[in-house]
């Protein structure tokens, strides 16, 4: 099975839908809009050709230069039999981060999704049982959002201007 | 089960038991908290909590340049921790495209199998302990510290490694290396079989694990689980024969399954695992020595952008120099881009997402830690057992506080 099937697959199903098709270093990487990520997810995991029925990875990215799609949801998939990987992301704005569950089809993808909530606030809707997995309880911010960088912004005996971010 | 006697409805007004297994407790091994739901010693319910020991290496390394992630991945599994350098290598090599020697992968599959053998030795003989078998326990780790012995030789630490560098090891391995090397394949194997003729046929061990904590094989994949827990359920997946690393082609190797998925199978699983990791080892070390003359003195790929040049060169060559600065500074090109990559921890996939920008550190880089997806399985795994068959689950599963909190 290569790359092409499966994107003539998943365009013969949903239209021409889906965007930024790439494939860094081999595995397809696809954009979908955050309303079919379940479907998709669905699809791939029903259909007798494609059979992606391993949830190997679920994680979010922050973007916030990518105004009203700040966050980003990754998915890995994994087809253990054909032993293809392929990647897709959501966009969702971080004012309103909802994407659906994907804890009905992958029970594996309940502590996933709750580190992603921990970490970047994604609300999950539909997850059994959605609070925080590795931070304190009482924590109200995420903290692997990009406005939170690492060392004190207020400590002014180090000049970082020519290294790091 | 049938004959549990419930006590009658309204007798006493809470019927069941709330106790706290762990977060600190002598048979959890870690930092493990289980709040479990007990009618008598039966298992109602349990809840897991994790996070007493998120140290937010994910944010941690957004501040650090590729060589400095290294020591971060060392804690992740720490009973393995060269599989975890390996892995993180592999995946900068994989960003950066570089290609490694094959004498390079060979040292490296030597070392990621000591590796494992050290992690099963351990998660094996602590199932006997936690079945009141400690003999065994003290047969083998005796060999685990053969095993750091070698990794002392190798990059002079113990527990956590940092071994290796982006495009190979900081420097050759020794004759003493070796040595120790061919002292440990010759004296393992035999400390193994005992070990073995310990516990595989023992009935009381048989009695007490067979049916303990079971899961079939499509819960587990369905709970993302890989490495030995899966391999025991019946599912022969293996990153290192589905998608070959470091060499791992060129080795002649069997992919023990169970049927089960209990703790009996699991730990028969891992057993063989620590076989078929010696006769890698071998193999691997046969193809080693096959190297003469300038070939067998390699031991790092040729790219002085990436790869820490010598000190003695810094100081007497000006390109070194420039090298040994951009290095240390963080200053070197790197490509925009993503990758995944996955290496076979001794628990299972342990996979690196790394996003880079073109910038000093990743933009994003998280952690497929094995640990963390299949311990969510547990509470399930328990569920109508005995407190005792809990402790022997959670040990039996391999479970890492490490790798489960990151």
């Amino acid at each position: 099975m290569t790359n092409d099937i499966i994107k003539q697959k998943l365009t013969e199903k949903f239209g021409d839908v889906f965007t930024e098709w790439l494939e860094p270093y081999g595995m397809l990487t696809f954009t979908a809009p955050k309303d079919l990520n379940v479907k998709v997810l669905q699809f791939l995991f029903d259909d007798e050709r494609l059979k992606f029925r391993f949830l190997t990875d679920l994680q979010a990215v922050h973007y916030p230069d990518r105004k009203g799609e700040e966050l980003a949801v990754v998915y890995h998939l994994h087809n253990l039999v054909d032993n293809v990987r392929i990647r897709f992301k959501v966009f969702v704005p971080v004012e309103k981060p909802d994407v659906f569950t994907a804890t009905s089809l992958y029970a594996g993808a309940n502590f996933m999704e709750r580190e992603t909530f921990d970490f970047y606030g994604v609300n999950f809707v539909g997850h059994p049982n959605l609070i925080r997995i590795l931070n304190v309880d009482e924590m109200d911010y995420f903290p692997l959002r990009k406005e939170f960088p690492l060392e004190d912004q207020t400590r002014i005996d180090k000049d970082d201007d020519m290294f790091g971010r | 089960m049938s004959e549990h006697i419930l006590l009658p409805e309204g007798s006493i007004e809470k019927q069941t038991t709330t106790l706290n297994l762990g977060p600190t407790h002598p048979a959890t091994h870690g930092v493990f908290q289980n709040v479990l739901e007990l009618d008598g010693e039966r298992i109602l319910k349990a809840t897991s909590t994790v996070g007493y020991i998120h140290r937010a290496f994910e944010k941690l390394a957004e501040r650090r340049p590729l060589y400095q992630i290294t020591p971060i991945t060392d804690r992740l599994n720490y009973c393995s921790s060269p599989i975890n350098n390996m892995g993180w290598h592999l995946t900068c090599e994989k960003l950066l495209n570089v290609q490694t020697p094959k004498r390079v992968d060979y040292l490296r599959v030597i070392i990621m199998e000591l590796a494992r053998i050290s992690d099963h030795l351990i998660c094996n003989s602590i199932v006997g302990v936690d079945s009141g078998a400690y003999s065994g326990f003290l047969y083998l780790m005796q060999f685990r510290e053969l095993i750091y012995e070698i990794y002392e030789e190798i990059c002079g630490s113990r527990l956590t490694t940092n071994i290796g560098r982006i495009g190979g090891f900081e420097r050759n391995f020794t004759n003493t290396a070796f040595e120790k090397l061919e002292k440990f394949l010759k004296e393992y194997p035999k400390q193994l079989k005992e070990f073995e003729n310990l516990f595989t046929r023992n009935r009381i061990f048989i009695d007490r694990t067979v049916g303990c904590g079971p899961i079939t094989a499509e819960r587990a994949l369905n709970y993302g689980f890989t490495g030995p827990n899966l391999r025991a359920a019946g599912v022969d997946y293996d990153v290192r024969v589905h998608t070959p690393y470091s060499s791992y082609e060129d080795f002649d190797f069997t992919v023990p399954v169970g049927s089960t998925g209990d703790c009996y199978d699991r730990f028969l699983v891992r057993n063989e695992e620590m076989w078929q990791s010696l006769s890698i080892i071998e193999q691997a070390y046969q193809k080693v020595q096959e190297f003469k003359g300038k070939d067998a003195e390699v031991y790092h790929a040729d790219v002085p952008a990436y790869y820490l040049p010598e000190k003695k060169d810094v100081y007497t060559k000006m390109e070194a120099l420039i090298y040994h600065f951009k290095i240390i500074m963080g200053e070197t090109e790197i490509p925009a881009g993503e990758v995944y990559n996955s290496v076979e921890g001794a628990n299972g996939e342990l996979g690196y997402y790394l996003i880079s920008d073109g910038g000093r550190t990743p933009y994003r880089l998280h952690f497929r830690r094995p640990c963390f997806i299949y311990y969510q399985a547990y509470p399930e795994l328990i569920q109508g057992g005995m407190i005792s068959d809990a402790v022997i689950t959670m040990s039996s599963l391999n479970l890492i506080a490490g790798e489960l909190d990151a």
